[in-house]
């Protein structure tokens, strides 16, 4: 056994060798974080660049796009192209209809997965297990191989082209993620909260519109931007489903620029820009909503 | 003791009787959304077998049924060549896509715990812009990028003395207009799976990461030993998602190529559809669609499986 006295001397020698090389350590470090940092606005630089390009391509007049150098930055600046993509025919009836479709979808889907997730998290009764793994295991049916059957059953029913079918289609494809992520929320909430209420005097239903329904607010947002960002997205069951371009999407439109038109870039990354405009919009808002565990401590102390 | 008596107390508020707690309650709760599920995801799943087994045309549309053929449509694709190219091209391609994800993503996440904050946030954000990109729209771009004519790509490539990129065609040749796909769908599955690994990573405790490198573990060691194994489960949930989207691929490659891909570019969710809406030959569509799902369906039982035990639902 060293003694402590030891010990202490011991760490003094080393001390005093590692100051020797302490300086040149440091530049090492240094360095190395350097290094690191420059990789990652490397990274970060490639995986922006293409949409920094779609948008600087969309500001540019034609002939500055249409280069063998590329112009990297926009200037001058036009709207010109905006102002063409928006003049093409559809276009508006088309943000319309996409509009129609994820607005209808998300009501009924937010009413429909807040049911489901009080129902899992709050009650325990048999096959609960089963539904949450038919949840789960539902998410990964591919949505491109069920494609056939949906425009023969839709077909038959008459509701191809129709925005209604459409719909019914992106709610039973937004459900088990919206239930899913839901019940975790309700699930976080503690219920004792809710009895607290009680014993205090509320009601069991009023407890839970004053103090449990307030609390999930943030997670209906989250999940509701969820759902509007894949319902917003879709492409394919929209391609088949709806055929005359009245009654399409913005993704289908947005789609079918090229092959119709041929490729006129500029009005094209306008269109691109105003079609993902919205969904980053929200998905910034999502950040934040997902970020921090909302009623962490709501029950402490 | 003193819990003992206070228990019985609380007790009967948590199971107060009342309207809401009758037992078909829950029930009721989660009724619509099995109604909609089962209405469309599964009977369409039961009905897309049920098709497979029959021929199915354009004069089967009008009339609304099919004529039953067994397992005919099954033989036919068996016996196709094209369709032997088609698996072992998806294959390929799904492999090479999740692959890279994977590696790319590794890094990126590993590179997050080493930069200083500012530069944290910076990545961060710029994986989140990816993220947000709807899949047509980053199509489009990739596509303006990788134009013949005007592509930036093909600029920079000449300029960094690559090559003579000037007037190249990425999609005269396949295998090059495919491993153009492959960028388009790695950058967009990049943060996804970048994110999720982050949060992994965070969640490694630093006494463990520690002990290994006092033991003399190098940087790569510690991340084979120490770190992998703690993050299988995330990998494998990554890996399962992954292969299930990237084996389903079609909107990236229909829509780089102008809604009219060549035989080239068929993957196997493609070549389902062209059997189907292209040459209205649904039964076929269908049992192609089948196969498909019933590859799958190996892949989703893992997933389903690694997520079961990390939400802990049972």
């Amino acid at each position: 056994m060293i003694a402590p006295g030891a010990a202490q001397g011991i760490r003094t020698e080393t001390a005093r060798a590692a100051a020797g090389t302490a300086v040149s350590f440091n530049i090492l470090q240094q360095a190395r974080q350097l290094v690191y940092d420059a990789l990652g606005i490397a990274v970060a630089i490639v995986m922006l660049f293409p949409i920094y390009w779609m948008v600087a391509t969309a500001f540019k007049p034609g002939q500055d796009i249409l280069r063998l150098d590329p112009k990297w930055f926009p200037n001058p600046i036009t709207l010109q192209n905006f102002q063409d993509a928006i003049a093409r025919p559809f276009f508006l009836d088309d943000v319309k209809n996409s509009l129609i479709i994820v607005g209808v979808m998300l009501v009924l889907a937010l009413a429909i997965s807040f049911f489901a997730a009080v129902g899992t998290a709050r009650f325990g009764f048999r096959g609960r297990t089963a539904y949450l793994v038919m949840i789960i295991a539902v998410q990964m049916v591919p949505l491109n191989a069920l494609i056939i059957p949906l425009y023969l059953m839709l077909d038959g029913v008459g509701q191809t082209d129709t925005l209604a079918g459409v719909i019914a289609v992106y709610l039973a494809v937004v459900l088990p993620f919206m239930v899913w992520t839901l019940r975790g929320f309700v699930a976080n909430i503690p219920p004792e909260l809710e009895e607290s209420a009680m014993i205090d005097g509320c009601t069991r239903f009023g407890a839970f519109i004053r103090i449990t329904f307030p609390l999930i607010g943030p997670g209906l947002v989250a999940t509701a931007i969820f759902g509007f960002i894949q319902a917003w997205n879709e492409y394919i069951v929209a391609y088949v489903l709806l055929s005359s371009p009245e009654n399409q999407t913005l993704t289908v439109w947005l789609a079918s620029f090229t092959t119709n038109h041929g490729p006129e870039w500029g009005p094209l990354m306008a269109a691109a820009t105003l079609t993902g405009l919205p969904v980053v919009a929200f998905f910034l808002i999502l950040q934040r909503y997902l970020a921090g565990g909302l009623t962490a401590g709501a029950v402490k102390g | 003791m003193g819990v003992a008596i206070t228990a019985p107390e609380l007790e009967p508020v948590s199971r107060r009787p009342g309207p809401l707690r009758t037992a078909l309650f829950p029930y009721a709760l989660i009724a619509p959304s099995i109604l909609m599920i089962a209405g469309i995801l599964a009977f369409p799943l039961a009905m897309l077998i049920w098709l497979s087994l029959q021929h199915y045309g354009l004069k089967e549309l009008i009339q609304h049924s099919g004529e039953w053929v067994g397992l005919q449509n099954y033989q036919a694709i068996i016996a196709d060549p094209l369709f032997h190219q088609v698996i072992l091209r998806s294959l390929i391609f799904t492999f090479t896509c999740v692959g890279l994800t994977l590696v790319f993503s590794t890094l990126i996440a590993l590179l997050l715990l080493k930069v200083r904050q500012l530069v944290r946030v910076i990545v961060m954000s710029s994986l989140v812009f990816v993220w947000a990109t709807p899949v047509i729209v980053s199509v489009d771009i990739w596509q303006w990028m990788f134009d013949y004519e005007f592509g930036v790509i093909n600029y920079l490539l000449t300029q960094l003395h690559v090559g003579n990129f000037i007037h190249h065609n990425w999609f005269d040749n396949p295998v090059q207009g495919l491993a153009v796909l492959v960028i388009v769908v790695v950058w967009g599955a990049i943060p996804f799976v970048t994110i999720t690994l982050f949060a992994g990573l965070l969640q490694v405790p630093s006494d463990v990461l520690d002990a290994a490198q006092v033991d003399g573990a190098s940087a790569w060691h510690t991340f084979w030993f120490v770190t992998a194994p703690m993050l299988k489960p995330i990998f494998l949930i990554v890996i399962c998602l992954s292969t299930i989207w990237d084996f389903g691929v079609f909107n990236q490659i229909y829509v780089m190529l102008n809604q009219r891909p060549s035989s080239d570019y068929f993957t196997i969710a493609i070549y389902s559809y062209r059997e189907s809406f292209g040459v209205t030959q649904y039964g076929l569509g269908a049992a192609i669609a089948v196969i498909m799902v019933i590859i799958l369906v190996f892949v989703t039982f893992f997933y389903v499986r690694e997520t079961v035990k990390v939400a802990e639902i049972a």
